[in-house]
């Protein structure tokens, strides 16, 4: 050959190369090719680093809406929105005491769909607060706390309190008076073990109160320190928490062997419509499913077949896919029609009246307003407590997978919601129109309000009723069915009455149009 | 100590703790410590040294047609100072429940943010409060009233 040609076959090779070059680029992006087989399908999975900490193929118990109700993933859409809105916003942000309120109002006003982005950060950041909390009632009453993921729910909780902490440290950013006084609130609850450390005469030499109250806003004033703290927390620090939490939370459900589902789920599918799923194996299998084997406890594949499996993709990701969507649906729908709140600048001299924290706070600021430390560490303590222990007490195995599964089941749900709305009804009425021990003894002791009052009688109250459930019915899973519906209707039953019930003053008042005019 | 030809010994048949974990140890041990001084030398950061805080201490004039039992509140200081026939005095309006300003009215003081309500020498009437508003130290110089926020005196004390 004369070089001549060999320069032209290099050059053609080249040319050739170039416009092969982006048909190369997708197929070592995607290397197993379209999802239209068992093997690509599986390949589509385990090949994808968002992807693969699914397993290749989902069981059809875990696919009924019923299962989960897709309350998971809106958790982690809603996140994600708020990840995208967040840096978004950080854009413009300005964390300092002179700067934010301003540059909040020109996010609002101003800036090219920054009233949106702003008002998608906080739908999303509200709507999180409830999947996760209606997530958890989920598992607790499927019994998904139960051997072996015990540790999920634990991480689970973990998860609860990063949500909520990430919530209140944006309340602060704004500073508008809302999030001022908020703030003041929140930092003297921090504070306010003093109650107790006061009354026996100890604070001088023991101090936690203030010690968190000084960590909390870095000087003994809700100033720019404080602002730059939370900021700090809401922006670094809780959302890296979150998402370690997250990653090893995603991971645990794989390795506990996905969905919870009753010992009986196979015969229980054999009767459902088989029709719109894809057949299974409908090729000689290219994987066996010795690696699947190797993971610890009962899974989908020890010891039976993989007849009640279908493959992730399509069809555990397009149900993931279409629960994101109507999660960023809600959010853009929500966003369009209310605007994020935005009161007057902060003023350190007179606090907004009533100075409200965000709503899913009212609750607790209902039980503050009878003792700050029990309203606002004592007992959100006692209930973090609770629900930690509850997969270590109820080691029952009956109604797994069920909702409400287990002695009693709904009977004993509906007779716990009875107690759990009646109970605090009963002993709010009272305290609103009787008032409390301070008012009767005004020389009574600080320990014995702290100790006695409404928000405590409560707590006694449901945890009586728990034990007299588990003695009822001779099971724990009765007893902690008990407690954590009582514990949920009292937090929606607090949150109503701070919501709609207090007025100026935290006053009690039928509506706010009987609210007195300042 | 004997002096044995020191025979070396083998995997199966080995020292009481062999030298190469004794050194193992101790260095994960120290390890450990030098982590656990590191992280709390960390923590000892977020704790303010110095408080960016304004000076407590504040001076006021009290207008001349101050009458008794009301309160006069300096702009942008929570303290009520107040001027009777005994001598002039201050009080915190700063709520011990927490932590919103309270505001004087013609009984005391009611909190906005949960309901307390102090007399006028600022101990609770009602609501969640744990302790009676606390005075504050006043010195009077020559018509000028010097409030310090930060020292507080035992109820009653008022200074002619």
């Amino acid at each position: 050959m004369n070089p001549a040609s060999t320069q032209n076959n290099a050059l053609r090779e080249f040319v050739d190369n170039l416009k092969s070059a982006p048909r190369r680029m997708y197929e070592t992006a995607f290397r197993g090719g379209a999802p239209t087989t068992d093997r690509s399908r599986s390949t589509f999975v385990f090949g994808n680093v968002f992807l693969h900490l699914h397993a290749v193929r989902t069981h059809r118990w875990s696919l009924k809406w019923t299962t989960t109700v897709g309350l998971g993933i809106m958790s982690l859409s809603a996140f994600l929105i708020t990840l995208v809105t967040g840096v978004l916003l950080m854009f413009y942000y300005k964390p300092s005491p002179e700067a934010a309120y301003a540059s909040i109002k020109d996010i609002h006003f101003v800036v090219p769909t920054g009233r949106l982005i702003r008002n998608l950060h906080r739908w999303a950041a509200n709507l999180m607060v409830v999947a996760v909390i209606l997530h958890m009632a989920r598992a607790f009453y499927t019994g998904a706390y139960r051997p072996p993921r015990e540790y999920n729910w634990l991480i689970g909780i973990g998860l609860l309190v990063t949500t909520l902490g990430l919530s209140f440290t944006g309340y602060l950013l704004p500073w508008d008076q809302l999030a001022y006084w908020a703030i003041t609130i929140g930092a003297n609850i921090a504070q306010s073990p003093r109650e107790v450390t006061d009354a026996l005469g100890i604070t001088e030499y023991f101090d936690p109160g203030g010690l968190q109250r000084l960590l909390l806003l870095g000087s003994d004033t809700v100033g720019a320190e404080a602002l730059i703290r939370f900021y700090l927390l809401h922006v670094m620090i809780l959302p890296l928490a979150l998402a370690a939490l997250m990653g090893v939370h995603f991971w645990r459900i794989r390795k506990d062997g996905g969905m919870v589902r009753p010992a009986d789920a196979d015969e229980r599918l054999s009767k459902m419509k088989q029709g719109e799923t894809y057949p299974v194996f409908t090729e000689a299998p290219n994987k066996t499913y010795q690696l699947a084997a190797v993971v610890r406890g009962k899974t989908a594949v020890v010891g039976r077949g993989p007849e009640n499996t279908v493959p992730s993709m399509p069809h555990l990701f397009y149900a993931e896919l279409g629960v994101m969507m109507l999660t960023l649906l809600a959010c853009v729908a929500l966003s369009m029609v209310s605007d994020a709140p935005l009161k007057e600048l902060a003023n350190p001299s007179v606090p907004e009246n009533p100075a409200k924290a965000p709503w899913y706070f009212l609750g607790l600021q209902e039980m503050v307003s009878f003792s700050a430390f029990m309203g606002g560490i004592g007992i959100p303590a006692i209930v973090l407590a609770g629900l930690a222990l509850i997969p270590y007490l109820d080691r029952e195995k009956e109604g797994t997978g069920e909702w409400f599964g287990g002695p009693g089941g709904w009977r004993l749900v509906k007779l716990s919601m009875l107690i759990g709305f009646g109970a605090p009804l009963a002993i709010e009425s009272f305290a609103i129109r009787f008032g409390w021990l301070r008012e009767w003894f005004p020389k009574i002791p600080q320990l014995i309000v702290t100790a006695i009052n409404p928000a405590t009688i409560l707590t006694a109250v449901y945890a009586l009723y728990s034990i007299w459930c588990i003695r009822r019915y001779g099971s724990a899973r009765s007893g902690a069915l008990g407690l954590f519906t009582c514990f949920l209707c009292g937090f929606l039953l607090l949150t109503i009455i701070g919501t709609y019930f207090r007025g100026p003053n935290w006053v009690f008042y039928w509506s706010p149009s009987e609210w007195p005019k300042h | 100590m004997t002096l044995q030809s020191k025979a070396p010994r083998s995997r199966l048949d080995p020292e009481p703790m062999a030298r190469r974990d004794w050194l193992g140890l101790s260095s994960l041990w120290t390890m450990g410590a030098a982590l656990m001084f590191g992280v709390v030398g960390m923590l000892r950061l977020p704790k303010a040294a110095v408080l960016a805080s304004p000076s407590k201490k504040f001076k006021v004039a009290l207008p001349e047609t101050l009458p008794a039992g009301e309160a006069f509140v300096p702009p942008g200081r929570a303290v009520a100072v107040y001027r009777d026939a005994e001598g002039i005095f201050a009080v915190s309006t700063i709520c011990t429940h927490l932590g919103c300003v309270v505001k004087a009215n013609a009984e005391g003081f009611e909190c906005p943010c949960h309901g307390s309500r102090f007399h006028a020498d600022g101990t609770v009437s009602r609501g969640p409060a744990p302790r009676a508003l606390p005075w504050l130290k006043v010195q009077v110089s020559g018509g000028v009233v010097m409030v310090d926020e930060g020292t507080t005196v035992p109820s009653g004390t008022k200074v002619a």
